[in-house]
């Protein structure tokens, strides 16, 4: 079950590691996201998460002699969509083959794009405004997926290998980033804005967890003030935003520690070990692929017209960071609440709230604090504006608000029906003043610790009526009408 | 008979299917265990198709241009359900669950295929020498090669197997054997005719084309398994040629090059023999005679072809051949670690001209390597490009010897892989540039065997060369040599 009232995601690691003093940190990202369409790149078979294995496949992306691959021209339509909103240029481009040998890989070579691109050049900023520049975002193929059972649980010590194809064949674009970013904190709000451009653009699914959105980090350090490029390892195997920020520290501190102890790191592949926390070494330089690539025979290249790019962007959506700004400046609110509300896709909501006359500010918090849920697509804004506003006017508690929010969730509707329904009258003034006047006089003994001069004692009867008073009411009082009337009382 | 004798004879009623393939079935068992032309000969499934060409006929149904006519396919074209195995051990007992598009078409057409054809392993060689299931012999002297990669088909057509026959070419595959045999070969412009389920050699250069005995039997061929294909994004798009409407149109008024290079004139390549020269200098005025122009031309590039070819081909065939690992189908030698698997089944799998070509290519295009290798070919590539087209600004088609020699012994070259490479110098260049190209039987060498001559043309050309083929033909019936 949902709980509509979980606090806010959080993030967990809020002040930014540092590093040793003189060492700065450079990252590039990689990072490879499955194209949402409905077929695969080359053949008509589904794209489909968690199909019985070997269910999607056809002679072409089981890469069966004579087959030939055909281009999913909507694949591509998205990936230069993705690429406009990158602001890449969308360019003439070729397919190319890489070569090399792995199970999982049905023609033993990977159809990607190697010099020239259907995207380059772009640039993502950053809810702080940090640049990060984009070198390329090009079209490639998916692999298979290997579970190696036994031995060691790698390829080469199994017992045996299994090989699901469904994966195969599957459409990616894999965004390469410059090596722009310095510190964790911009390494994680690059994943995380790109996943809202992801999902802005409808691109992808942008899902770490199921492997459509995969992000690999080239993580090097230099001394403070150097503009050098130091040897740089490719961390692969990073699940989650979390596990970036672990990552890069972890290897920029092995990176450091090798440079301060007359060594250096090999240039070389490392995986990320979620559970010992560290990174390890993966091929060896003597096994460094050379990957032979040259064009793909078997595909033309693609060369989208003028007005086929002038459409794509005719037809963009709002992206996050214009719907930050466009936010930012109708609430007011606080910088990192808007980018909260508009990483959650909300400030559709949120706007149309304010529109409705809520007041706006309240709008931004409420929504990050009370409606950290999957689906609000039930609640609308004038619903939304109302309730803040029967909350404000005193018309609800703070419980009651929070217990009629669930229901538009769950429901949709009216929130002045809702309360009507549940029972929740706003309670007379005169009846709330009866009842606290009764249990004062029920409980001299405490009132007389709240008239004290004991702050502590204060606050701690100030509770103990507000939680007699909410017992009697059954939640329904007022928690502000209670403590207006406790202060009237006492002065 | 021509197979557009027994298509109309199949289409009036006057024979029936099933008997036309009896007939070709009953000289195929008679005669091929001296020619070895097949692989595999597939009678259950061809009776089953005769039979589906006369229930047609019966009902009044149109049977197709090719109804009831036998045809052999190159075992390099996938064929649903009946192994095909590119004479490599690699692929022994693999059945494609599909057909490729070329076979959908010429059933639809009413041929009826009746087997699988013997070729050099994965269409490399120019002898079909180098098969895993040993060669094929040429019927008009079982001494002698009959040419390849596509030997096994044009064998087939030239014993009178089957009156057409499916090959592939790659860099001559189609054209230079049926010089060696005597027949009819043709390789279209790229684009011309689906790839969809030919098993890949070097992409950028296969194609499939037909084998006959006449120039008409080809076009009628080529009419029904041109056009494009969306299963193949190299196919050419609104390209419907009609080579049959043209066969009559003659040569007059048009104009013939001769490339120098190629014809025995300065710079001109090693090894063209002077009675294949004679035979192509005389197919020249044969056409002058029916009215055409002729003109010296110079294509330099042409002789830089044979080069190119052996890096881009190889360099194609080391991807395109990467997937014989012995993981999902095919030969699998069993190892301790995957890698070592990988090895143990293609060095077992494969033979020794695959591997040759397979380390060729690997290296052509390895880091470092590129530039000097790979990279220089595709600029010889678009040289040679440039320079024909500057050609077909004189001329609309150019004539050249289709081979350096008639049909060399068995034996004779298969321990100097240099000797058997020079055999394609003539053909390459039409790989290169994908223009579409014709060898017709014209005379005969010293040693009493075929000549071939070859017409091209530019891209797009294919209706021209059968055109110009079917004047060349009438002038060979006629008594020249
Ligand atoms: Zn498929």
């Amino acid at each position: 079950m949902t709980d509509f009232f979980a606090a806010a995601a959080t993030d967990d690691t809020p002040i930014e590691p540092s590093l040793p003093d003189g060492w700065e940190l450079v990252v590039g990202l990689e990072v490879h996201v499955e194209l949402d369409t409905a077929t695969k790149l080359f053949c008509g078979c589904a794209n489909q998460f968690g199909s019985e294995p070997n269910t999607n496949i056809c002679p072409t992306c089981l890469g069966l002699p004579g087959s030939l691959p055909v281009m999913n021209e909507s694949a591509v339509e998205l990936a230069m969509r993705l690429g406009r909103a990158l602001g890449c240029d969308v360019n003439r481009s070729v397919m190319a083959r890489k070569n090399y040998f792995y199970p999982d890989m049905p023609k033993d070579f990977q159809t990607t794009q190697y010099d020239q691109p259907t995207n380059s050049d772009g640039r993502v900023v950053l809810g702080d405004g940090f640049v990060v520049g984009i070198e390329r975002a090009h079209i490639e193929e998916d692999t298979g997926k290997s579970t190696h059972v036994g031995g060691g649980g790698r390829i080469n010590d199994a017992e045996y290998s299994l090989v699901d194809y469904n994966r195969a064949g599957v459409p990616l674009v894999e965004i390469v980033s410059r090596p722009d970013v310095r510190t964790i904190d911009h390494a994680k709000a690059y994943v995380e804005e790109l996943r809202g451009i992801l999902l802005a653009t409808g691109v992808s699914d942008a899902r770490m967890e199921e492997g459509s959105m995969r992000v690999d980090a080239n993580v090097s350090v230099r001394p403070h003030g150097s503009a050098e490029l130091r040897t740089r390892c490719e961390i692969k195997n990073i699940n989650s935003v979390r596990s970036l920020g672990r990552a890069i520290e972890y290897e920029a501190r092995r990176h450091i520690d090798l440079w301060t102890n007359d060594g250096a790191p090999d240039q070389e592949t490392r995986h990320w070990d979620e559970e010992g926390g560290r990174t390890t070494s993966g091929r060896s330089k003597e096994d460094a692929d050379d990957y032979r690539y040259f064009q793909e025979p078997d595909l033309v290249p693609l060369e989208p017209s003028a007005e086929t790019v002038a459409a794509i962007d005719a037809a963009m959506p709002p992206l996050p960071a214009a719907r930050r700004a466009a936010l930012l400046e109708a609430s007011g609110a606080d910088a990192s609440a808007v980018g909260i509300v508009v990483e959650r896709g909300q400030d559709g909501l949120a706007m149309a709230a304010i529109e409705a006359g809520a007041e706006p500010e309240k709008v931004v918090t409420r929504l990050v604090n009370d409606l950290a849920v999957d689906d609000w697509s039930k609640v609308e804004g004038e619903a939304f504006a109302e309730l803040i506003r029967m909350e404000s006017a005193g018309e609800l508690s703070a419980t009651q608000a929070k217990q009629i929010l669930g229901d538009l969730v769950e429901q949709g509707g009216d929130p002045a029906e809702h309360a009507a329904s549940r029972g929740f009258e706003a309670m007379d003034t005169g009846e709330l003043e009866s009842l606290v006047d009764q249990l004062i006089a029920d409980h001299p003994e405490e009132w007389a610790r709240f008239t004290g001069s004991d702050d502590g004692d204060r606050k701690k009867m100030q509770g103990f009526f507000t939680g007699q008073i909410m017992k009697a009411t059954k939640g329904q009082a007022d928690g502000k009408a209670v403590a207006q009337l406790l202060a009237q009382k006492s002065s | 008979m021509s197979a557009l004798d027994i298509a109309a004879a199949v289409r009036s009623g006057e024979r029936r299917a099933t008997d036309v393939l009896d007939e070709h079935l009953a000289r195929i068992e008679a005669g091929d265990g001296d020619i070895h032309a097949f692989n595999l000969v597939t009678a259950d499934a061809a009776r089953e198709e005769a039979e589906a060409v006369d229930a047609a006929v019966a009902r009044g149904d149109d049977p197709g241009p090719l109804a009831g006519v036998p045809v052999a396919l190159k075992d390099n074209m996938c064929t649903r359900g009946i192994p095909t195995t590119c004479s490599s051990k690699v692929l022994e007992g693999w059945r494609p669950p599909y057909d490729a598009t070329v076979v959908t078409r010429l059933r639809a057409a009413g041929a009826v295929a009746v087997g699988k054809t013997n070729l050099d392993e994965f269409a490399m060689g120019s002898s079909t020498e180098n098969s895993a299931f040993g060669p094929t012999h040429n019927p008009r002297d079982l001494t002698r090669v009959p040419g390849g990669s596509s030997g096994g088909t044009a064998a087939s057509v030239a014993a009178d197997f089957t009156p057409l026959g499916i090959g592939s070419d790659t860099g001559g595959s189609i054209r230079q054997p049926a010089a060696f045999c005597g027949v009819v070969g043709m390789k279209p412009t790229y684009g011309a005719v689906s790839r969809y389920g030919l098993i890949a050699f070097a992409s950028s250069l296969d194609q499939i084309g037909p084998f006959a005995s006449s120039v008409a039997d080809a076009a009628a061929m080529f009419d029904v398994i041109a056009g494009p294909d969306p299963r193949d994004s190299t196919s050419i798009r609104d390209y419907a040629p009609n080579a049959s409407s043209v066969l009559d149109r003659g040569v007059a008024g048009l104009r013939v090059g001769v490339i120098r290079e190629l014809s025995g004139g300065a710079g001109t390549v090693d090894g063209l023999s002077a009675d294949v020269l004679a035979r192509t200098q005389e197919a020249v005025d044969a056409l002058a005679a029916a009215g055409a122009t002729v003109e010296e031309i110079s294509v330099p590039s042409a002789t830089l072809g044979l080069s190119a070819y052996y890096l881009v081909a190889p360099a194609e065939a080391s991807s395109n051949l990467a997937r014989y690992d012995g993981v999902r189908y095919g030969l699998r030698v069993d190892a301790p670690t995957t890698g070592e698997m990988n090895t143990a089944s293609r060095t077992a799998g494969f033979g020794p001209e695959v591997k040759r070509r397979i380390m060729l290519g690997t290296y052509a295009l390895s880091a470092g390597y590129y530039d000097a290798f790979y990279g220089k070919a595709l600029k010889v590539r678009t040289m040679m490009l440039r320079e024909f087209a500057e050609a077909y600004e004189k001329v609309d088609v150019l004539v050249t010897p289709t081979a350096p020699t008639t049909a060399f012994p068995l034996g004779e070259r298969t321990a100097d892989p240099m000797t058997m490479y020079v055999n394609d110098v003539c053909t390459i260049p039409s790989n290169l540039t994908g223009h579409p190209g014709i060898s017709v039987p014209f005379g005969i060498g010293e040693d009493g065997l075929p000549v071939g001559v070859q017409v091209l043309a530019p891209a797009l050309g294919d209706e021209l060369t059968f055109q110009v083929a079917s004047v060349l033909e009438a002038a060979a019936a006629g008594g020249a040599s």
